[in-house]
């Protein structure tokens, strides 16, 4: 059993102030394997916070980050998936679930992770995965009206992920759960 | 330094022969006491006792000789005992240990007996107690006579005419007791005092040291007084106190004054002082300048407070008594008083005036400013502070505010609370600026006025604006961005609901936030354009509502100030942040149905990408952000349409590498396709960015083959061949699946050629879009149908 947390688009200090209270203290240092961030931090001081959660952090390039280093795209394997990172605003319609399709096929990933529209997601798409774990901050979106705050974890467990959304609503923390199988015949 | 360890040893040696005169004479005492001689009892007691007499020994040493006389004296005390028992006259024991030869014996004996005496009960005790503390004036030597008091005080305790005791009487009342502490005080206070003018002036550090030593036998008799039932407030308010302030205010020195008044305020009870406030205040500016009179106000201030915080109802006492404005005016007249005082001096008793305040008045915020108004006096005509326990103090004093209200909003109201910052050299100064700053986070306080931002930001100005024209020194650069990121922070903190107000504030930041020089803009600048963005959609929402009242924030107004504020932000120059933040607001034009603003908007990035942005990987980002906004704005009509995609497609197609170039030409495709907009559905143009794509990607790989002598990975025909896909799915007519059929074919030649060089990633990516084509056959229906003519 490997957690992974998946967050991006925190746009601070640009859209927010910092991660909401009641996801700071849910988020403890040695409880997460993996963080990989879709990017959007956008400062050092967030990139430090999320690295001293768990050290083994994967970063991918908003167009708002001030690191030029990170990468436009990242591929991970973790157990028995692998993974894809990119922030989203290279993928035009934004958004758009069969250009994102297009991009996990490019990338030839089980699991898609994009950021830039603040908007949660998590569809089964051609016995892959793609997942934007929306704001972390609920940060304003010229694509998503009325954004809440949200991240993911994913719990991968052999041939099994579950995917954890955390997503804060009028100040409760609301945990939804999806459950997705690698069918063995994908690769 | 062998001196010192020379006198050491003497001193040992001195002492060691005391004890052993001592004990000498003890064990004869013991024979005497034994066989009930008391003629040999007083005689070798007195022997013994002579010891005492010595002057050589320091009070350290001296006082371990006591002790050992002490001890034999218990013992002397219980004999006089059994005498008066076994028929001894109590009276004739006290005439005849008055027979000794030397007053220092003679006195210690007759304390012994005057224990018995009153004891026995044969006199009152006032008598005995009045004439031992008289008889005790024989001894003027300091050591001696403060020794032979704290015994006379020692044997004394348990005898007082004390309320409820046994010793009282109708003759003797708890005033004879009180009346006998205080003279014995008094005398001890005197001797303690003289003793800094015996021996030569040249050992008067050490003789201070050694008089320090000596301090808790005189305080011993104001712990004995505080101890005593019968003095109640009334008579601690007309006896006590005045009579202890009297001999603290006459004896005129600085070691004295100053442990007596720390001891007065430690052994009685916080209600007497605050009752007495008046009257124990009063003492302090005539003391002697050199007193630490801060920490010893700051002791009492910790005490009223901690007995302020004991329960909620002796809050009332401390209004009663105006404890606030006494401690204030003692404060001003002491400053006033000491004027050699430095300036942290002032500052400390404010800090603790003010903790006091905070933590007995804290609903009075008058008082709370009158505190800081008083150190502002205080400061003012001196020159910002270089000291730095000053600035320290004056951390302090800004600090507690903050923490006891945990609300800069209350801090604001304070008038005079910039005041005092403005005292702070300009490092400090912003040290204070980012406390205020997390202070405000921590408590997430919104600020949600104008009046209270502008107030804000005068206090924080120190990270706004370089002061006094000096620029930013950009020694630290870590630093100052960790400074300019927590006003980013701070400007989410500053918000009304009420659009109108919410506008104001707004206003109000620019106005400071522009004059951070271009350092500063593109950290601020940004959190001040989404506040305001965030205003707009407020506003788009309530737009319909009200219809023909007089709007008066609109979004047009809005976007007005927006684009002011970003051109400031585009002559930085930051125009990567700045192109970026023109889409933001065109998108949000966009949504108001503002043509000609959302327009604006474009041109104003696209004049950017054109004049400023050179670097090509800048170029890329920059123009996938243009067409990625450009496809989802719905409002432009078919000319401003035109334009605006024909310059994307012309940057597009002018990118410095090939790839970059090919793939933004064929994201190109999706501004002339859009799914939810019927006017947008040019399968024509949308194939054309296709071909073009192909095109490229073309020259890429004969590019490629000239340069290094074989095609580059067929990854770009593979990603248009995807685009080809999606159009075809979407419907457009122009995207058959012969044409897909043919590219499949190309791209399958290509990656058969000996030329290509073999990338598994570019194989991976086309078996898994083959795959995806034999999915979506496979799906049945009419995505099957539309599929079926496809061999993969």
């Amino acid at each position: 059993m490997v957690l992974v947390l998946a967050l991006g688009d925190l746009h601070i200090p640009h859209r927010a102030p910092d991660l909401p209270a009641k996801f700071k203290s849910m988020l403890v240092p040695g409880k997460i394997q993996h963080i990989i961030c879709t990017g959007n931090l956008c400062i050092k001081e967030v990139h430090d916070y999320l690295k001293s959660l768990c050290p083994d952090m994967h970063v991918t390039r908003g167009e708002y980050d001030e690191d030029a280093r990170y990468p436009e795209t990242k591929t991970l394997t973790i157990g028995q998936f692998k993974l894809g990172l990119c922030h989203g605003h290279q993928v035009i319609p934004w958004g758009d679930l069969d250009s994102l399709a297009m991009l996990q096929r490019q990338l030839d990933v089980d699991i898609l992770v994009t950021g830039h529209t603040h908007q949660f997601k998590a569809y089964k798409h051609e016995g892959g995965v793609v997942i934007n774990p929306g704001s972390a901050t609920g940060a304003y979106s010229s694509i998503t009206y009325d954004v809440n705050p949200s991240f993911v974890l994913m719990d991968i467990d052999g041939l099994r992920v579950v995917v954890y959304v955390y997503e804060l609503i009028d100040g409760e923390v609301k945990v939804d759960k999806i459950d997705f199988k690698k069918t063995a015949t994908t690769h | 330094m062998t001196m010192i360890s020379e006198s050491i040893e003497d001193e040992d040696k001195w002492l060691a022969e005391g004890i052993a005169g001592l004990q000498h004479n003890a064990f004869y005492m013991h024979r005497a006491l034994d066989s009930n001689n008391l003629r040999d009892a007083l005689k070798y007691s007195a022997q013994m006792l002579s010891e005492l007499r010595t002057s050589r020994l320091t009070p350290h040493k001296y006082y371990e000789l006591y002790m050992r006389a002490f001890d034999e004296l218990r013992k002397l005390e219980m004999f006089f005992k059994e005498e008066t028992k076994r028929g001894c006259s109590i009276i004739d024991l006290y005439e005849l240990v008055q027979h000794a030869g030397n007053i220092l014996p003679r006195l210690y004996l007759l304390c012994t007996v005057g224990s018995v005496y009153i004891k026995s009960k044969e006199a009152p005790a006032k008598d005995v107690l009045k004439d031992l503390v008289e008889m005790c004036r024989g001894i003027q030597h300091p050591v001696r006579g403060l020794f032979l008091r704290s015994y006379l005080s020692q044997i004394s305790r348990d005898k007082l005419p004390d309320i409820g005791s046994e010793y009282e009487g109708d003759a003797d009342t708890v005033m004879d007791a009180v009346e006998f502490e205080l003279q014995n005080f008094t005398e001890m206070n005197k001797l303690w005092v003289r003793m800094q003018h015996q021996g030569p002036a040249r050992e008067k550090e050490k003789r201070e040291k050694e008089r320090n030593e000596l301090r808790d036998l005189v305080g011993k008799n104001l712990h004995v007084l505080s101890q005593i039932e019968g003095v109640d407030l009334e008579m601690y308010k007309e006896t006590v106190l005045p009579r202890v302030l009297e001999q603290v205010v006459n004896c005129k020195d600085e070691l004295a004054q100053y442990y007596l008044m720390d001891c007065i305020i430690q052994v009685f009870p916080d209600e007497y002082h605050l009752q007495t406030l008046e009257t124990l205040l009063g003492a302090c500016p005539q003391l002697q300048p050199t007193v630490d009179i801060k920490t010893v106000l700051s002791q009492l201030m910790e005490r009223l407070s901690n007995y302020a915080a004991s329960s909620a109802e002796v809050l009332p006492e401390f209004l009663q008594v105006e404890a606030f404005s006494k401690l204030s005016n003692a404060i001003g007249k002491v400053i006033e008083a000491q004027v050699d005082m430095p300036v942290v001096g002032a500052i400390t008793l404010y800090v603790s005036l003010l903790t006091f305040t905070l933590r007995v008045h804290s609903d009075r915020l008058d008082y709370v400013d009158q505190v800081l108004g008083a150190c502002v006096k205080k400061l003012t005509g001196k020159p910002k502070l270089g000291d730095n326990k000053a600035t320290k103090q004056i951390m302090a004093l800004l600090s507690a505010p903050l923490e006891k209200y945990n609300d800069i909003v209350t801090a604001l109201n304070l008038s005079n609370y910039p005041r005092v910052m403005d005292y702070l050299d300009d490092g400090t100064n912003k040290v204070m600026a980012v406390v205020i700053i997390q202070s405000i986070m921590k408590n997430t306080t919104c600020i949600s006025t104008a009046d209270k931002v502008e107030a804000l930001f005068e206090l924080i100005k120190g990270l706004i604006r370089d002061l006094d024209g000096t620029p930013v020194d950009v020694l630290d650069e870590e630093d100052f961005k960790e400074e300019q990121n927590s006003v980013a922070r701070l400007i989410h903190m500053l918000y009304n609901e009420d659009p109108e107000e919410m506008l104001k504030i707004i206003c109000t930041v620019r106005k400071h936030i522009l004059q951070g020089g271009p350092k500063r803009l593109p950290f601020t600048v940004p959190p001040l354009i989404f506040s305001a963005l965030k205003l707009v959609r407020r506003l788009q929402g309530q737009e319909g509502d009200v219809v023909g009242e007089e709007m008066a924030v609109t979004p047009k107004k809005i976007f007005q100030l927006l684009h002011q504020t970003i051109e400031a932000l585009s002559i930085v120059p930051s125009s990567e942040l700045a192109l970026r933040l023109y889409l933001q607001c065109a998108e949000a034009a966009n949504d108001c149905d503002l043509e000609p603003v959302t327009y604006e908007f474009f041109t104003q990035a696209f004049i950017l990408y054109e004049e400023e942005i050179a670097d090509s990987k800048a170029q890329v980002t920059a123009i996938h952000l243009i067409i990625g906004t450009l496809q989802r704005m719905g409002i432009f009509g078919v000319e401003n349409r035109d334009t605006l995609t024909h310059k994307a497609t012309g940057y597009s197609a002018k990118l410095l590498k090939k790839p970059d170039q090919c793939k933004a030409v064929y994201a190109c495709a999706h501004l002339f396709w859009v799914d939810d907009q019927d006017g947008v559905k040019d399968g024509e143009r949308v194939l054309l960015c296709l071909k073009r794509a192909l095109r490229i990607a073309n020259a890429a790989q004969q590019m490629a083959n000239v340069t290094r002598g074989s095609s580059g990975p067929v990854t770009l025909f593979v990603e248009i061949l995807n685009k080809y896909l999606y159009f075809f799915e979407k419907g457009n007519p122009q995207i058959t699946s012969s044409v897909i059929q043919g590219l499949i074919e190309l791209i399958t030649t290509e990656m058969q050629s000996d030329n290509t060089v073999s990338d598994p990633s570019a194989d991976a990516f086309f078996g898994s879009t083959l795959r995806y084509i034999q999915f979506q056959k496979q799906k049945g229906g009419a995505m099957g149908e539309k599929y079926e003519p496809i061999k993969v």
